[in-house]
């Protein structure tokens, strides 16, 4: 399966027919009628099958190289009785596919896959009435090889039976239909390979970053010198030595150079003399954390609310324990800075990016420019990873105002400076916690406060940094996503309230970053529930185990086999026996994503050096349950990514600034995680056919900060209580302890 | 002002027409040869995706202008470290390590993986890692990088 060659064969009968309709200027009837369909109700806005036999499936849900362009066509070979090589996947393209919402929350195989599997076993039911009628035999004698119906020595091929012609069904996602037994699967639940590795080491993927249409200039945004800063004036004789500038685009304080070629509009960004005016819009970072609790508090929202935790908490003789958390102001941190290309022709814009999410996109793009939704197309081409809402689509905005400047299609390639200092940031988290123990240190009561931006209702509309800046239509959303998620608690104290205390504010325009809020919340809570174990000189393990609700025996089991992967040390903690500079210890975290997903339970092995401060992370257990898995080596994958890359948000990261901008703008001021750091990683995949598929993109990043923070207590019986876990802190952290 | 630039990229003399004689290998191979493999991370020599070898030596093409280059020095790119039917140990241990989430940094690792490699025949992990630790990865796909490595190294 080659994904490239067939997304540009298809994407040329998409363009034919969409240019077919700015010809006519109205849409005919018929022209309307061989408009793909896109409704999540048809089978036909999911998937097509040729006279060939080739099919085609439709996806919104995009691969963010996460490898779900093998996952998705693994699902529909199985229910539709095809081999893998003859499925072509096109993504995210809001002219072709339907929108199954953005890629985000590890729901493209859980959601999006369903959709398709469905969409899928309702074509073959259909396939087979009507092979059944044509072979004049039984619905159950027929038989299904690749595709080829036949019954006896008659025989029929899905290509002779639809052929290019439309199945005009309906779906219903809510009722779906009958599948296949998974005792009967050939790819779901194999480790197939990666279809896109191949031209991925050979150099021959074309990443968004080296797309390239015909006609095509160069784009470079200069950002103001301080957020909310007024742009003054622009020497434009300063880059006159600059050779095939075509234009300097001033609209409003959006500033952008137009070249030939890319290397000139780099000079030309980097040359141009622009004078902005004095903005200092940000806190002083010294005091960031007194900062968010003085915020303007817009919303008490309760997440939940057991018994009366406020009776228990005041009564005279309650043993109380409380504890605050942290977790920095974090970075997206793409390797590939975002790029995008924009193309505007007759009033219509088409917009090529690695948007996460298309659909949106195209109203966000629609509202900046004041035209129609139906006159933006957006294309996903996939680029470097994302991890959440980066600023691919900020990149697309950029395109689209200079394309729009210069009459000719341009590419935006940000550079490292714009990605660090202008993609949407992962907002700080700060959680206040308290319990109430008994004399023989059960706990009573659990209160939780989570100080985090409000959610506009209804809408993940990050404003486009260009529309903002150029005074365009941009909607002042705060879009910081569910980060209310994992504030309330798997374990059944018999009084619990969780709020998440929504402000009205954040110091820098915010938005999803892996895992949001799931993991900065699930720091606190596993951290403060081993604080309260080592309170009551109990094993963390033992200690949990005793709250989880024994009928949810998923979540048991997986805390069950992590220590059990990891031949868990049963005691409490800290360990009180080690003399030495090098202290080492071991912690646990347990995870059941969002309270009704994917569950995941981690053990930590870490060494701290006392007179350093300095942690090593030397082993990473992971036991999860994601239901049925359809990509073993693809969800072992994923957990690399999701254990290595918070182990680096958890040890290292912090954004950087001063009160005017973003400081930390490349990598030596914003570091991440090296080779020589990796931990080994050591996983059991508890796979289960039968249930069915949940998430694995980001679960098991929400154990991780808590699972370290948890074993360097247990190593030198210090509690690291702020995100990232610098020597400093851990110094200053024992020191408290002694 | 246009000004031609000889060099020899994967084996080949090409010329290109050029503004600047400082601008950077990097646009040369991207821009001017349409090459996909080196890529563009930061521009500063702080990420390793834009890796290339300059006489088999692993330099970063972000960095490197094209005044400091002759004809006569080979310039070989992610393209032309193997052949499609024939690749490269290391790319071909990439793919049977399946060592890629989005890839991105792929190209660097290779490049700076199948130079060591070429000077270091039977590493230690420790040393792999060494080798690789300004090569950087935000996807996490580190542990099968290195295990790619090693078996492209027989280890």
């Amino acid at each position: 399966m080659t994904i490239h060659a067939s997304r540009r064969d298809v994407l040329k009968g998409g363009g034919a027919l969409v240019v077919s309709f700015s010809f006519t200027g109205v849409v005919s009837e018929t022209l309307a009628q061989e408009a793909k369909p896109l409704a999540l109700t048809e089978v036909d806005s999911f998937l097509a099958i040729n006279a060939a036999g080739e099919v085609t499936l439709y996806s919104g849900k995009v691969d963010l190289g996460t490898g779900v362009a093998t996952a998705l066509p693994q699902i529909v070979a199985d229910e539709l009785d095809v081999p893998l090589s003859r499925i072509k996947l096109i993504q995210g393209d809001t002219t072709l596919t339907p929108d199954q919402g953005p890629t985000w929350g590890s729901l493209s195989v859980q959601i999006g896959g369903m959709q398709l599997r469905n969409a899928a076993a309702t074509a073959k039911a259909a396939l087979l009435e009507e092979a059944a009628k044509r072979l004049d035999a039984k619905k159950e004698d027929l038989k299904v090889v690749d595709g080829v119906v036949s019954a006896g020595n008659k025989r029929l091929s899905y290509g002779e039976l639809i052929g290019g012609k439309r199945f005009a069904l309906t779906l219903d996602h809510a009722k779906p239909a009958a599948t296949k037994d998974p005792k009967d699967y050939k790819f779901v639940g194999k480790p197939v390979p990666r279809v896109d590795i191949p031209d991925k080491v050979a150099g021959r993927f074309t990443y968004m970053q080296d797309f390239r249409v015909p006609g095509m200039l160069h784009g470079r945004v200069i950002r103001p010198a301080a957020i909310g800063a007024t742009l003054e004036n622009v020497d434009e004789s300063s880059i006159k030595d600059v050779a095939g500038v075509v234009k300097v685009v001033r609209e409003g304080n959006f500033l952008g150079v137009v070249a030939e070629s890319e290397w000139g509009a780099i000079k030309a960004a980097q040359q141009l003399k622009a004078s902005w005016s004095k903005s200092q819009t940000l806190p002083d970072a010294a005091k960031l954390w007194d900062e968010v609790r003085a915020s303007k508090v817009v919303k008490d929202e309760v997440t939940s609310n057991i018994g009366n935790t406020a009776e228990v908490m005041g009564q005279a003789n309650a043993k109380t324990l409380k504890a605050t958390y942290d977790f920095a102001i974090h970075t997206h941190g793409s390797v590939g800075p975002s790029c995008a290309v924009a193309e505007f022709k007759d009033g219509k814009l088409t917009s090529w990016s690695a948007s996460q999410a298309t659909h949106s996109l195209r109203k966000q793009l629609a509202m900046m420019f004041g035209i129609p939704a139906d006159s933006v197309r957006c294309i996903y081409i996939e680029g470097s990873g994302c991890y959440g809402r980066n600023g691919h689509e900020d990149a697309a905005a950029d395109a689209a105002l200079l394309a729009k400047a210069v009459g000719r299609p341009v590419r935006v390639q940000w550079s490292r400076a714009d990605e660090h200092g202008w993609d949407p940031k992962g907002p700080p988290t700060l959680i206040d916690l308290r319990a109430a123990v008994d004399s023989g240190g059960a706990v009573t009561a659990w209160e939780s406060e989570f100080f985090i931006p409000q959610q506009t209702a209804g809408s993940f509309n990050v404003p486009l940094v260009a529309a903002t800046l150029a005074g365009m239509p941009a909607g002042d959303d705060i879009a910081p996503g569910n980060i209310f998620q994992n504030s309330a608690i798997p374990y059944k104290f018999a009084n619990v309230k969780t709020v998440c205390r929504r402000l009205a504010s954040t110091p820098f325009r915010p938005s999803w970053i892996r895992t949001p809020g799931r993991m900065q919340n699930t720091y606190a809570n596993e951290s403060f529930i081993d604080e309260l174990a080592a309170a009551a000189n109990a094993d963390p393990v033992e200690f949990r185990l005793k709250y989880l609700d024994p009928n949810d025996k998923r979540g048991v089991e997986v805390l069950n086999r992590a220590a059990a992967l990891a031949k868990w040390d049963k005691r409490s903690s800290p360990r009180r026996d080690q003399q030495g500079d090098v202290a080492a210890g071991r912690g646990v975290a347990y995870c059941k994503y969002e309270l009704t997903r994917t569950y995941i339970a981690a053990v930590a092995e870490v060494e701290v050096k006392r007179s350093t401060g300095d942690i090593r992370v030397t082993k990473f257990y992971l036991a999860h349950d994601c239901g049925q898995i359809i990509n073993p080596d693809g969800v072992r994958n994923q957990l690399d990514g999701n254990v290595i890359q918070t182990l680096s948000r958890t040890l290292i990261e912090e954004l950087k600034y001063d009160r005017s901008a973003v400081t930390s703008l490349d990598w030596a001021s914003y570091p991440i995680l090296q080779f020589p750091q990796i931990p080994e990683l050591v996983y059991d995949l508890i796979d289960r056919p039968n249930e069915r598929p949940w998430g694995a993109g980001e679960p098991s990043a929400a154990v991780v900060p808590a699972a370290i923070s948890n074993a360097v207590f247990d190593a030198i019986g210090a509690r690291l209580r702020s995100v990232p876990f610098t020597p400093d802190k851990v110094l200053a952290a024992t020191k408290g302890a002694a | 002002m246009a000004q031609r630039k000889s060099l020899n990229v994967n084996g080949k003399a090409v010329r290109i027409t050029i503004d600047d004689p400082d601008m950077p290998l990097l646009y040369a191979l991207r821009d001017n040869l349409q090459l996909h493999g080196p890529r563009f991370g930061c521009g500063l020599a702080q990420c390793g995706a834009c890796t290339v070898h300059v006489n088999g030596k692993a330099v970063r093409s972000c960095v490197t202008p094209l005044s400091s280059l002759t004809a006569q020095q080979k310039v070989v790119t992610l393209e032309g470290l193997g052949t499609p039917e024939r690749l490269h140990p290391v790319q071909r241990a990439f793919i049977d390590e399946q060592a890629v989430q989005c890839g991105y940094c792929i190209n660097g690792m290779i490049m700076e993986s199948a130079a060591f490699l070429a000077r270091t025949k039977k590493p230690t992990e420790a040393q792999v890692k060494d080798a690789l630790a300004n090569n950087l990865c935000r996807c996490g796909t580190h542990a099968r990088i290195v295990k790619a490595v090693m078996r492209a190294a027989g280890a």
